[in-house]
C-alpha cells in the first residue's frame, strides 16, 4: 500500500486503529475501553502470572484431547459413509445439521452430562472440530478416482492395500477438513471455558471482568487472537507442504 | 505384420481361426442395470503373441468386453477362459493399462511402475530393477524420481505402461490407452508400441476408437456394434512386413483398410 507516494510497512492500517483506541481511552468515555498502552502494560501482567499458564496448560490439554477424539471419530466416520451409501443416507442429514448447528447452545447440556470442568470442554472441542472433518473425508472418499481402484484391483492388491490407496488418494481432502476442524477446534474450546467459566481462560475471563480490571481483559482476548491466528497459519503451511500433490491428480 | 490373408476388398472376406488362442470369450453377455444389452453373445478367441484390436464407435461395449476379459467386471452371461482357465477376477497373467493412465500421485515413476510387482510380493531390490528396466525400455529413463503431476500425458501413459510390463503378463490389456494424450505424441507412441511388440513376446488386447489407429498396430481387428453389442465384422490388415512408419501411412493397402473399415462404420455414427 502507498500513501503520498511513500511505501507504507504492512501492518500499517492496526496503527490507525491502535492509536484511535489510545485516544478514546485516554478520553475515559468507556469504562470498557482503556487506553491500549494499559492494555499493552497488563499483557506482561496476564503473561507472567500463574493463573495463565495454568488456564493455558488446561486449555492445551483439552483442546489436544478433544481434537484427537475428533480426528479418529471424524475420520473413520467419513470413510463409513464415503465406502457405504446406506450409511451416507442416514448419517448425511445428521453430520450437517450438527455442522452448521449453534453448538454453542448445546454446552449446558454437556454440562449437565458431563460436569462442570475438562470433560465438558473436550467434548465441546470435538462437537465442533467433528463433523467438518468427517464431512470432508467423506467428499474426499467419493471422489476417488474409480480406475484408481480398478488399478490396484487388476495388480491384485489385498483389501488393505486397497484401504491404503484409498486413505492416500483422499487425504488432501482428508487434511483439509482436519485444518478446518483444528480451527474450529480453538472456537469450541474458547467457548467451552467461557460457558463453563471455572476452568482455563474462561475463569481469567470472568475474574478480570467481575473484578473491572478491563486492561486485562483486553490483553488476555488479544493474546487469544493472536494465539489463534498463529495456530491457523501454521496448520495453513502444513498443508501447503502436501497440496502439491492435490492440484496434481488426474 | 504377419497375417497373411487373402485381401480380396470385398465385405465378405474370411479370417482364419486362431490356431493357439491364449484368450478365448465364450457366449459374454453383459446386462447393465437389467436393461442395456452392453454385450449381446459375444464369442471371440485371441491368437498368441497378436495385437487385436476392438473397434467400434462409442457404446458397443469394447471397453467393457475389456475389463470382462481383465476380471475387473463379471459377465452376465457366459464365459472367459485365459491360458484354458476361467476367469474369476483379475490375474497376474494379465496385466492392464488405464485410458486415464490410472497413476498414484503420491508415488514417484519409480514407485508406480513398480506397483505390480509389489503386489505380487516381489522383494524391494528386485522390484525397483526390473521397475528400473521397464522404465528404460519404454523411454523415460531419467525420470524415475519425478512424480507424475511433473510428467505430461503421454509421459505418464508410459509408465503405466512401464507398470503394465514390468509384472510380465502373458497378455496387456490396453484401454483407449492414447486417447487422453496429443495427437504427435499419439503417433510416437503407436510407433512405439510396435517396436515393443518386437522385443516383448506378449499378447496385446487394444481397445481404440480411431480407425488409423487400429489398422496401424493390429495384427486383427474386430469390429464391434453398438446396441446390443455384437460383433460386426473381423479384418485382418494386410500391410506388408518390416514397413516404416512413414512408408506406411502412405501405403495403398493401409489406406484402403481404413477407408472400408470407415464405410461400414459410419451407418452407426449418422
Amino acid at each position: 500500500m502507498t500513501l503520498f507516494g511513500y511505501r507504507l510497512p504492512m501492518m500499517s492500517s492496526l496503527i490507525v486503529w491502535v492509536i484511535l483506541w489510545e485516544i478514546i481511552g485516554r478520553l475515559e468515555l468507556l469504562l470498557l475501553f482503556p487506553p491500549f498502552s494499559e492494555v499493552i502494560l497488563a499483557l506482561g501482567d496476564v503473561l507472567t502470572s500463574s493463573s495463565f499458564a495454568e488456564a493455558m496448560r488446561i486449555t492445551a490439554i483439552s483442546y489436544v484431547a478433544g481434537l484427537a477424539i475428533a480426528l479418529v471419530v471424524g475420520i473413520a466416520l467419513g470413510f463409513l459413509m464415503g465406502l457405504v451409501p446406506t450409511a451416507d443416507k442416514m448419517l448425511n442429514m445428521w453430520v450437517n445439521t450438527f455442522l452448521s448447528a449453534p453448538l454453542s447452545a448445546l454446552v449446558p447440556v454437556f454440562m449437565i452430562l458431563f460436569g462442570l470442568g475438562t470433560p465438558t470442554v473436550i467434548v465441546t472441542v470435538f462437537m465442533f472440530a467433528v463433523w467438518i472433518i468427517a464431512l470432508d473425508t467423506r467428499a474426499g472418499v467419493q471422489n476417488i478416482s474409480p480406475s484408481l481402484i480398478e488399478m490396484s484391483r487388476s495388480f491384485g492388491a489385498s483389501r488393505f492395500e486397497r484401504f491404503k490407496i484409498t486413505l492416500f488418494a483422499a487425504l488432501p481432502e482428508i487434511l483439509a477438513g482436519v485444518r478446518l476442524g483444528m480451527i474450529r477446534g480453538v472456537k469450541g474450546v474458547v467457548i467451552g471455558q467461557l460457558l463453563v467459566s471455572i476452568i482455563g481462560v474462561g475463569a481469567l475471563f470472568s475474574l478480570y471482568q467481575q473484578n473491572f480490571l478491563m486492561a486485562h481483559f483486553w490483553a488476555l482476548v488479544l493474546l487469544l487472537f493472536t494465539l489463534a491466528l498463529t495456530f491457523a497459519e501454521i496448520v495453513a503451511r502444513f498443508e501447503k507442504r502436501i497440496e502439491y500433490y492435490a492440484g496434481a491428480r488426474s | 505384420m504377419t497375417v497373411a490373408l487373402a485381401a480380396d476388398n470385398t465385405a465378405e472376406r474370411s479370417v482364419p481361426k486362431p490356431t493357439n488362442p491364449i484368450i478365448e470369450v465364450r457366449n459374454v453377455s453383459k446386462v447393465y442395470g437389467g436393461a442395456v444389452h452392453a454385450l449381446d453373445k459375444i464369442n471371440l478367441s485371441f491368437e498368441t503373441g497378436h495385437l487385436t484390436s476392438l473397434l467400434g464407435p462409442s457404446g458397443c461395449g469394447k471397453t467393457t468386453l475389456l475389463k470382462i476379459v481383465a476380471g475387473l467386471l463379471q459377465p452376465t452371461d457366459g464365459e472367459i477362459l485365459v491360458k484354458g482357465k476361467k476367469v474369476t477376477g483379475p490375474g497376474p497373467e494379465r496385466a492392464f493399462v488405464f485410458q486415464d493412465f490410472a497413476l498414484m500421485p503420491w508415488a514417484s515413476v519409480l514407485q508406480n511402475a513398480a506397483f505390480g510387482l509389489k503386489m505380487q510380493g516381489v522383494g524391494k531390490a528386485e522390484r525397483l530393477e526390473k521397475a528400473r528396466h521397464y522404465i528404460g525400455e519404454v523411454g523415460l529413463a531419467g525420470f524415475e524420481e519425478k512424480y507424475p503431476h511433473e510428467l505430461s500425458g503421454g509421459m505418464r501413459q508410459r509408465v503405466g505402461l512401464a507398470r503394465a510390463l514390468a509384472v510380465d503378463a502373458d497378455v496387456l490389456l490396453m484401454d483407449e490407452p492414447f486417447s487422453a494424450v496429443d495427437e504427435q505424441t499419439r503417433r510416437k507412441f503407436q510407433e512405439d508400441l510396435i517396436r515393443l511388440r518386437e522385443v516383448e513376446n506378449k499378447t496385446f488386447l487394444f481397445v481404440t476408437h480411431s480407425i488409423e489407429e487400429a489398422v496401424y498396430v493390429s495384427d486383427r481387428i474386430v469390429m464391434l456394434s453398438p446396441r446390443p453389442g455384437r460383433i460386426s465384422e473381423i479384418i485382418d490388415p494386410d500391410i506388408p512386413d518390416g514397413i516404416s512408419p512413414d512408408e506406411l501411412r502412405r501405403n495403398g493397402t493401409y489406406l484402403d483398410t481404413v477407408e472400408e473399415i470407415w464405410r461400414s462404420i459410419r451407418k452407426y455414427v449418422e
